[in-house]
């Protein structure tokens, strides 16, 4: 079980992997996610399912190379195995049909968006996806998201691709352009954070996909407590997706730095 | 079984060689242990050492092998404590061993965990009729099942001839393990079901090194793996596969024995603040993850001033850990006084003596942060008794104007646990408690589904290693007919 099938280099630092996991491929929905665990030692991380072919028993993951474990992760070749594999989990995307819908994705935050943006065209959705990246090389499965979408835009910082600034500039355009029903939007907490309060101006309901620091992701622990709409909820359980204008994304980022300097401690080690 | 019959030649020489005054004469033994500074440079040195076969053979006279032994009535799962005690006195430790795997699927967890003083020795002669130092029951099953781990004579318990029929456990906590090995005994086809990647569950990720080392689990988990039980870790029954999913692939019975896992929380100000983690975070990290040592990819807050909040086993396990983190101040709060609290008296008092700090009475009522939202203070408040609440305690009542600050980079927060969701929602047509617990029969602990039984803490809240497993045992028990009849009648 578990074994990498097939494994693909977007960029240096952005891996794709498909991983054998046939009951995990058979039970997912868009927005559910997994955790894995490289090495004995090693370390719980959830990652979203971006891909899942139930004919070949496979999920797959994009793994972005940032701390110790998801280096350890990338760093896996084909036919090697991923020591644990947990899920499906986390709440699926709530999917139906309700006219033009909004996805925006940034970085690796695309690959959790695939899913999703095809959950809603299947439902009968126009879909307009804007993703983005910080330059040409970090722009991730175009070609997927377009196959699913009525529109893409891409942006980049630098202008390398596509167009030339920040993903909400592209919202921005489509938003005054057209009557948008929904935003669904995946990325960089901070990304999110701007996205949704854009939204929030035009009043276009919004959910984002959070990525919480997690430990065992059934709801075990309250590692990933987020606070919405001014209660604590529990992305693993309760999530990863709420209502954009409802989370305090302040407080959400400063729990993803919490353990920031052992991180770097730990990768002086790798 | 003759091992543990009261009336054999043996037992009957055994109670003739030494007069019942003598016995009462002797002293009840002491658990030796680490001292409390060199305990607490590691996580992973066990406190109790265990009795030497000298210290064994003395405690095991002082029972005196009563005709009706009322210890056994305060032990859930039913132990033969006069039939493993005399095993122990006649040097037979390997003996002793078996009979207590005649009832218990984990004795040398259940002689280091269980809160014995509420159970079996609560109950023993000595205090009950002659106000003396109850018999150390734990001590003993401890030495029985350590001598015969440590021998690597393994006593397996006879299988039945296989029925053919294939149960489920979901969760391999204690309940989970108790339930199969039962049925493992009664010839089912047993696979326990387990979420995270290791057997064992609260057994694992909870009660940390010091007190119960994972080798001792893994070793009774492996002789439930030599009897033919089936382990699948990192499988979420109810997200992995459904029950429904199950069913159809052959399983006739399922023991939902899921516990408690989601930690509460106050929901005061600040409790989201970094550096404010769950009993239950900070102990997976440790136990389950080991992030105590250097070469574990899991992180842990360390922090020189360690606030924990509770009083329960966990609070004290929560404490202690800090300590071995290194915390320069490791302080207990506590709403209630200490005697209240609910902890074992032993975890309490090994707690003092590595120097942990008791403020009871005393509750937090905010957290301050600094600029990086890093836990910096607890405002806490204090407390008076008012009258008796539901469960007989005193309940807390907050003195007013009482509020002061502390100082704390890591607060753990072990106020207590609701029952795991993902079991009750998965399944259409279960009863679920208004708390979220799941209603059995108190006698069968079956579900409002048949063939589904439950017990643990997903039935009870949060509660004891030895009551879940009397329920697994209790669950097994009952499963066993319904299956046989079900059987019998030809619906299957």
């Amino acid at each position: 079980m578990n074994k990498i099938l097939k494994k693909r280099y977007f960029s240096d630092r952005v891996v794709q992997m498909e991983v054998e996991a046939p009951l995990i491929a058979r039970a997912r929905k868009p927005g559910n996610f997994v955790i894995v665990r490289v090495g004995e030692k090693g370390e719980r991380i959830p990652l979203t399912i971006s891909e899942a072919d139930t004919q070949r028993g496979s999920i797959t993951l994009v793994v972005q190379k940032m701390g110790v474990s998801s280096t350890k992760l990338c760093e896996l070749r084909e036919g090697e195995y991923i020591t644990d594999l947990v899920g499906p989990l986390g709440k699926a995307t709530h999917i139906e049909k309700v006219g033009t819908v909004l996805a925006c994705g940034g970085g690796v935050g695309v690959a959790p968006l695939l899913p999703i943006v095809q959950g809603f065209k299947a439902a009968g959705n126009r879909v307009v996806s804007v993703i983005a990246a910080r330059n040409k090389d970090l722009v991730i499965l175009e070609e997927e998201i377009n196959r699913y979408s009525d529109e893409v835009i891409v942006m980049t910082d630098d202008g390398s691709y596509g167009r030339r600034g920040l993903v909400t500039e592209g919202m921005e355009e489509v938003i005054k352009r057209e009557k948008i029903d929904m935003a669904v939007t995946i990325g960089p907490a901070i990304m999110m954070k701007f996205c949704s309060k854009l939204t929030e101006k035009y009043a276009i309901p919004t959910i984002a996909s959070l990525n919480a620091i997690m430990v065992d992701g059934t709801g075990m622990c309250g590692a990933c407590r987020v606070t919405v709409g001014g209660k604590t909820r529990f992305t693993c359980i309760d999530g990863p997706e709420f209502d954009a204008h409802q989370i305090d994304f302040d407080e959400m980022m400063s729990r993803l730095g919490g353990y920031k300097n052992i991180e770097t401690e730990k990768m002086g080690h790798l | 079984m003759a091992v543990s019959d009261r009336n054999t030649d043996w037992r009957k020489k055994l109670r003739e060689e030494i007069k019942g005054k003598e016995r009462t004469e002797i002293e009840r033994v002491k658990m030796p242990e680490l001292e409390p500074a060199e305990r607490i440079k590691s996580q992973r040195l066990e406190v109790n050492t265990g009795l030497t076969e000298e210290m064994a053979l003395r405690e095991a006279k002082r029972c005196m092998d009563c005709v009706n032994p009322t210890c056994m009535e305060g032990c859930p799962v039913g132990i033969d404590i006069p039939g493993f005690i005399k095993n122990i006195e006649r040097r037979a430790f390997g003996e002793a061993a078996a009979v207590l795997k005649q009832t218990s699927a984990l004795p040398a967890v259940c002689g280091r965990v269980c809160p014995q003083e509420k159970q079996c020795e609560a109950k023993c002669f000595y205090i009950q009729k002659l106000k003396k130092e109850p018999v150390a029951i734990g001590y003993l099953e401890r030495f029985a099942a350590d001598y015969e781990r440590e021998s690597g004579q393994v006593f397996l318990p006879e299988v039945a001839v296989s029925t053919g029929i294939r149960v489920a456990a979901i969760g391999s906590g204690p309940s989970g393990l108790s339930f199969a090995g039962d049925m493992v005994k009664l010839g089912y086809d047993v696979t326990v079901f387990e979420a995270l990647h290791e057997i064992g569950g609260v057994l694992k990720y909870g009660i940390p090194e010091f007190r119960l080392p994972n080798k001792v689990v893994d070793v009774e988990v492996d002789n439930l793996r030599k009897m033919g039980v089936k382990f699948v870790t990192n499988f979420i029954v109810g997200l992995t596969e459904s029950i429904e999913e199950l069913k159809a692939e052959g399983f006739q019975g399922f023991y939902v024995g899921s516990g408690a896992g989601l930690p509460r929380f106050m929901n005061i100000p600040g409790e989201n603040a970094n550096g404010i983690l769950s009993s239950n975070e900070y102990l997976t990290r440790v136990n389950l993850m080991g992030a105590d040592q250097e070469e574990a990819d899991t992180p842990v807050f360390r922090g020189k001033n360690v606030v924990v909040v509770g009083g329960g086993n966990t609070a004290m396990d929560s404490v202690r850990t800090a300590k071995r983190l290194g915390a320069e101040r490791a302080i207990i709060v506590y709403r209630r006084s200490e005697a209240e609290m609910p902890a074992r008296i032993e975890e309490v008092k090994h707690a003092k003596e590595e120097g942990c700090e008791f403020l009871t009475l005393t509750n937090p009522v905010e957290y301050v942060a600094n600029e990086q939202g890093r836990v910096k203070q607890v405002k806490v408040q204090k407390m008076a008794l008012g009258e008796p609440d539901e469960s007989g305690r005193r309940s807390p009542v907050p003195v007013e104007g009482s509020e002061y600050l502390i100082d704390a980079d890591v607060v753990v927060v072990a106020v207590g646990v609701s029952p795991n969701p993902i079991i009750p929602h998965s399944v259409s047509g279960l009863e679920v408690s208004r708390k979220g617990t799941i209603v059995v029969d108190e006698n069968t602990m079956q579900s409002t589904i048949p063939g589904l039984y439950a017990g643990g803490d997903i039935v009870r809240g949060g509660a004891t290693v030895i009551l879940a497993m009397g329920d697994g045992r209790r669950a097994a028990f009952y499963m066993d007919k319904y299956l046989k009849n079900f059987k019998s009648d030809g619906m299957s």
